[in-house]
């Protein structure tokens, strides 16, 4: 594999799970509890959308078909999307969804935190720009956390099962594969594994405000670092593609 | 007709004019949005960087730019988005913010927060009221860049500006 081919498709990895987030953000969008909440997760669903836009954008440059980002968002197949099977997953009642965005915002305020030093410009400079949005993402959703797990006993068993459900899916995210190596020589990103203590700590720090147990390792679901998903990724493809596939000329 | 042809100072200026839609008392030169302009044989290029990733008014000052330098003479304009440096609130000037005040934006009060996680939300002053008995709502307000607070003396609700 060549320096660029994996930097491709390290870029497709990065820019899935942006754009997949964000996808599953803006189903709330109109039917979140309350107005404020509305707007924070259609907020964090746009950032996302932006840091999906700029990775794709450079993935279709380093491909060099002459392909544009909306190409690699509307026309690849289940098989050739390379997010986390996290980010994913429904978004269930209003914890669930924070449990999601808390475990993933975790690791990637800890990833686009190395990702800054990279070698490879483009990637630097994104991972600059992310970590201040993530910060803000990530200050919101522990807020929720610790508001429903330090809450009622109601709140606090939702939260606490949720987190217990995601974990299984927390595995993957330290996954690495030829990819990874390829572009660890080449200092352009930083080895994953290295990251767990620092996100395993600042999330106990997180459930110990909330009041919370960290979940057990158990049984570790994978697969998407191979493109093999659950089965709710061809569903949010067929809402997401829909229009595109059936109208290839149609502009906005 | 021949046009002049036009500085590059001076299509700068013309340029950094153009107002934001969401709060059109600040230009995209006040901003900091517009970084520069490259005067090149066949064409100019215009590098602009975005306030926040997904910021949707990206589009529409693209447009604008495209409509002002066309009417100020010039046809062959291309549009650069960079990401470097990163557009920060510090590049606000005390001028722009004073205006965003008047305008009932509470404008963004020093740098970059670096206790996010478990800090305490900053006091910010009411722009109305001016009064410091003010409470955050949500980080996030009606657009990426904004949270809302509400004022307890005025009993108002207001936009803040947020450091990034």
């Amino acid at each position: 594999m060549t320096v660029n081919e994996a930097l491709f498709n390290y870029c497709l990895r990065l820019g899935d799970n942006s754009l997949i987030l964000s996808h599953r953000l803006s189903e709330w969008t109109g039917k979140a509890p309350i107005l404020e909440e509305d707007l924070a997760i259609t907020n964090i669903a746009l950032d996302k959308l932006g840091q999906a836009r700029f990775l794709l954008q450079y993935a279709a440059q380093l491909e060099g078909k002459g392909k544009t980002e909306d190409d690699l968002a509307y026309k690849r197949s289940e098989r050739e999307f390379y997010n986390s099977l996290l980010v994913e997953q429904p978004n269930g009642d209003f914890s669930f969804t924070m449990a999601r965005q808390l475990l993933n915002d975790v690791f990637d305020f800890f990833l686009y935190e190395e990702l800054t030093k990279s070698t490879n410009e483009p990637l630097a400079s994104l991972a600059a720009k992310s970590l201040k949005e993530i910060k803000y993402h990530l200050r919101h959703c522990s807020e929720w956390i610790i508001r429903l797990g330090d809450g009622t006993e109601e709140s606090h068993s939702r939260i606490q099962n949720s987190l217990n459900e995601l974990w299984a899916y927390t595995g993957e995210l330290f996954e690495m594969n030829e990819i990874d190596s390829v572009l660890i020589k080449e200092n352009s990103v930083p080895d994953v594994s290295k990251l767990k203590p620092k996100w395993n700590n600042m999330l106990c720090e997180i459930f110990e405000k909330a009041t919370l147990k960290k979940p057990e390792d158990g049984f570790m679901h994978t697969g998407s670092r191979k493109g093999i998903h659950s089965e709710y990724l061809g569903f949010i493809l067929a809402e997401m593609q829909y229009l595109p596939r059936a109208y290839p000329s149609a502009t906005w | 007709m021949v046009k002049k042809t036009i500085t590059k100072d001076e299509l700068f200026n013309i340029i950094a004019q153009i107002p934001d839609p969401e709060i059109p008392v600040l230009s995209i030169g006040e901003l900091g949005v517009l970084r520069n302009i490259e005067m090149h044989q066949d064409k100019v290029v215009v590098v602009i960087t975005p306030t926040y990733s997904g910021c949707p008014a990206m589009k529409f000052f693209e447009q604008e730019i495209l409509s002002v330098a066309k009417e100020a003479g010039v046809n062959y304009v291309e549009i650069k988005t960079i990401y470097s440096p990163v557009w920060t609130t510090d590049w606000i000037s005390d001028t722009a913010k004073m205006k965003l005040k008047e305008y009932g934006i509470a404008p963004p009060q020093g740098t970059s927060d670096k206790s996010f996680l478990f800090g305490q939300p900053k006091k910010i002053n009411c722009p109305k009221c001016h009064s410091e008995n003010t409470e955050l709502k949500s980080q996030f307000g009606s657009t990426s860049c904004k949270a809302l607070y509400f004022c307890k003396q005025c009993t108002e609700p207001f936009e803040y500006f947020k450091c990034i």
